[in-house]
């Protein structure tokens, strides 16, 4: 169990708790580890041509953002340098909530997506991907004679 | 109504509205405070940083590219908005306050009044 030894922020602390209990109690967590509250959050939607994730990853490089998309499994991995001052700055750090260091999140999508068919964009701070269906797997109507 | 009462609602109702609680790093040098918070998603033009002297309230709307016919299947972040209040203390000077937001991050720096920036004092005797 995480704690901080010396709450600063009990907001802060708070929403850490509800984490820890969120973590605790969910549902048959994935085999990948737990599915809420890493780094980049995601939010995972689909339509009937495609299926678009977005990653909450501020902060970064767009070019150092490295997206792999393999056999329905994608995976986001990458950096994120600490805004924090070392320690030889005479500087004092109050409040440290924020994510640093290296990331690596994967999610299991499902297996009619076309891997050639994918975009990625970074735009304040969110990565947007979007995956096409194969066109095969897309809902046609068919007609009846 | 006048004006001011509009916007005082407007104000008021943004308050009122669920958000998200973003996470922050706070660091204080001698010159001043510096406050980093992680505002995936918002854009500039849905940003809104208020200080007076003695709170700071960051507000900022999330503006996501959505095709049509989306439905959610896996959702981490649950609300487009983003909302945090700090007191401020009194050596800190509001107007004095610079904001840069990049790639999600808002960047803001609050110098402290002149009176309040550390002196070394001479010891005599």
């Amino acid at each position: 169990m995480e704690l901080s030894l010396f709450p600063r922020d009990l907001f802060a602390e708070l929403d850490r708790l509800q984490r820890q209990v969120q973590r605790a109690f969910e549902f048959s967590p994935s085999i990948r580890g737990f599915a809420r509250g890493g780094f980049p959050a995601l939010n995972v939607a689909s339509t009937p041509q495609s299926v678009e994730i977005y990653g909450f990853a501020p902060g970064l490089e767009p070019k150092s953002i490295e997206v792999q998309l393999e056999r329905g499994v994608l995976s986001i991995a990458g950096e994120r340098k600490s805004a924090l001052p070392d320690a030889r700055q005479p500087a004092t750090v109050h409040v440290n909530e924020r994510f640093a260091g290296r990331f690596h999140r994967v999610i299991t999508l499902s297996d009619d997506l076309d891997p050639n068919e994918v975009r990625a964009a970074y735009r304040d701070g969110v990565l947007h991907i979007s995956i096409k269906r194969l066109e095969s797997a897309q809902p046609r109507r068919i007609n009846v004679n | 109504m006048n004006e001011q009462t509009a916007v005082t609602r407007s104000d008021q109702a943004a308050m009122d509205q669920p958000a998200l609680l973003p996470p922050v790093d706070v660091v204080e040098d001698d010159s001043g405070i510096t406050l980093y918070a992680d505002l995936p998603g918002v854009p500039k033009d849905r940003l809104s940083v208020q200080a007076d002297a003695e709170t700071l309230i960051i507000d900022g709307e999330m503006a996501l590219e959505m095709p049509k016919e989306l439905e959610a299947t896996h959702v981490e972040v649950n609300l487009p908005r983003y909302r945090r209040v700090f007191s401020l203390s009194k050596e800190l000077d509001p107007a004095k306050l610079s904001a840069e937001l990049k790639n999600g991050v808002l960047t803001l720096r609050i110098q402290k009044a002149e009176r309040a920036k550390p002196r070394r004092i001479q010891v005599t005797g």
